[in-house]
């Protein structure tokens, strides 16, 4: 299968889609080392250089990019989801 | 695999011993009200480039130093043949003359006050005319990697760039610090989320300590505005380019230093005093960041770029190089280095160091970037505080 979302490290949670992605698309996952991570049946579409969601992930639990935590997330996010804004928020900032 | 030590790299030796890739001769303006003097003599003389800016009355304290700090380091980059200072009154002028001095290249400064800018203007040029003279009949020479002094910032940034353009950077910085060349990078508020790693990177207590004491110094005066960077970082095109946090920010910039140590964490607008990576503390508004690197000597800049930005410097030139392949369809013109075939799994990171440490040599060697061939000449100086 042709790649179409690059991880940074295999066990992240999150991929980003090298491409514009359809809903419905089954597409492969690849690091940027070329190892196959699997591939994962798109919710949405998920435009060039958005994150698509490569497991499920619970509410409140943190984000894992790059192997380690980019932020959490605020709504339950379901495998294939795209994943930005509307579902993860940063653990900083807040004052 | 191209090694750093095999680049063969040549520029105008300058009596201080550094090197320069560019051979200006500038006309630089103390103040605000000098620009029109310093365009007026910059219009005249063939080979000459004014630099107007916006600041430079009433500051005091730490930002009017940054200032002068900022004024003097341009006049010093190897990239500057020779510098005309004009300001409105003479002690300022004289101040910013005595510190490029120092360089051991040709200076002068001219006051507008009791001449009028006609005045200045005609006396002015007459100088520059001669310092265009001189810096014309300088040759390039080749100097090893060893002397080369450059520096990375990174802008509108997107998912891509942590996947490709900064992580290229990173590798091709890895082998310029083995050689031994002196790299300069900053962007204090984009560490946000990453800044345990450029901690972990401190070569000691000292250089942690001062890191520390840059990163809480911002972090506290934006907690003493009562507000935070939402909105602001990420940027809007950082989130359209796919970005979500500022930590997922944070790591994406971070790769531009690849395993590098840091050796000194420096106030805006520092030399450094010894080869590796150094940090210094700066804005990540690409346009005064650039400003402040040239302050510090860089004579050459790396810029890995998601969405595209536009972004240059008059004495500094800045190699833009993005793995978007949106950006690259859109926007080529901008971009020295296509890192596309990253995102596609046909090119390797070090493949990619390999095209980005062409183009430099390429540019060390006089090649133009995109940036020079379109006229970004944006000079900014970084203002720390209101003026009195």
């Amino acid at each position: 299968m042709k790649h179409g979302i690059l991880l940074h490290e295999s066990h992240d949670d999150v991929g980003v889609a090298v491409e514009d992605l359809k809903k419905g698309g089954r597409i492969g996952a690849v690091t940027l080392e070329g190892k196959s991570v699997g591939a994962v049946k798109l919710l949405h579409n998920v435009p060039l250089g958005h994150k698509v969601a490569m497991r499920d992930i619970a509410k409140d639990k943190p984000v894992i990019k790059y192997g380690r935590p980019v932020g959490k997330a605020v709504q339950e996010i379901a495998k294939g989801s795209h994943v930005h804004t509307h579902n993860v928020k940063t653990l900083r900032w807040s004052i | 695999m191209i090694k750093a030590e095999k680049m063969k790299l040549t520029g105008f030796r300058r009596p201080d011993g550094r090197y320069g890739i560019r051979n200006h001769v500038v006309i630089l303006p103390v103040d605000d009200i000098s620009n029109a003097a310093a365009n007026g003599v910059a219009a005249l003389i063939k080979g000459t480039m004014a630099l107007p800016h916006a600041y430079g009355r009433l500051q005091f304290g730490e930002d009017l130093e940054l200032t002068f700090r900022t004024l003097a380091g341009t006049g010093r980059n190897p990239n500057v043949a020779a510098t005309i200072v004009i300001g409105i009154e003479p002690k300022w002028t004289e101040r910013i003359v005595k510190e490029i001095a120092k360089t051991g290249k040709p200076v002068a400064g001219f006051s507008i006050e009791r001449h009028g800018d006609l005045r200045t203007i005609e006396v002015a040029s007459r100088k520059a005319l001669e310092f265009v003279q001189y810096a014309t009949e300088l040759q390039r020479e080749p100097f090893p990697v060893k002397k080369l002094l450059m520096s990375t910032k990174c802008g509108e940034s997107d998912t891509t760039t942590g996947l490709s353009s900064c992580p290229t950077v990173g590798r091709v910085f890895e082998r310029l610090i083995s050689a031994g060349a002196t790299l300069i990078f900053g962007e204090t508020s984009e560490l946000t989320g990453g800044e345990d790693i450029i901690q972990s990177r401190c070569v000691n207590e000292k250089v942690l300590g001062e890191f520390n004491r840059m990163f809480n110094g911002y972090t506290d005066l934006i907690k003493s505005q009562g507000v935070d960077l939402l909105g602001s970082q990420p940027t809007e095109g950082n989130i359209r380019g796919g970005l979500t946090t500022i930590e997922e920010k944070a790591m994406g910039n971070i790769q531009k230093i690849g395993r590098c140590k840091v050796q000194s964490a420096l106030d805006p607008a520092i030399e450094p005093d010894g080869p590796g990576l150094h940090f210094m503390d700066s804005s990540s508004a690409a346009a005064e960041m650039v400003t402040l690197c040239g302050a510090a000597g860089s004579v050459v800049h790396y810029f890995p770029t998601g969405q595209g930005n536009v972004i240059g410097n008059p004495i500094v030139p800045v190699i833009k190089l993005s793995g978007n392949p949106l950006t690259l369809a859109t926007m080529s013109e901008h971009i020295d280095v296509d890192l596309t075939g990253i995102l596609r799994m046909e090119m390797t990171l070090d493949q990619a160091a390999d095209a980005a440490m062409t183009v430099l040599e390429r540019t060390i060697n006089g090649r133009l970037t995109a940036a020079e061939g379109l006229r970004h000449d944006e000079y900014v100086l970084t203002k720390l505080y209101r003026s009195a």
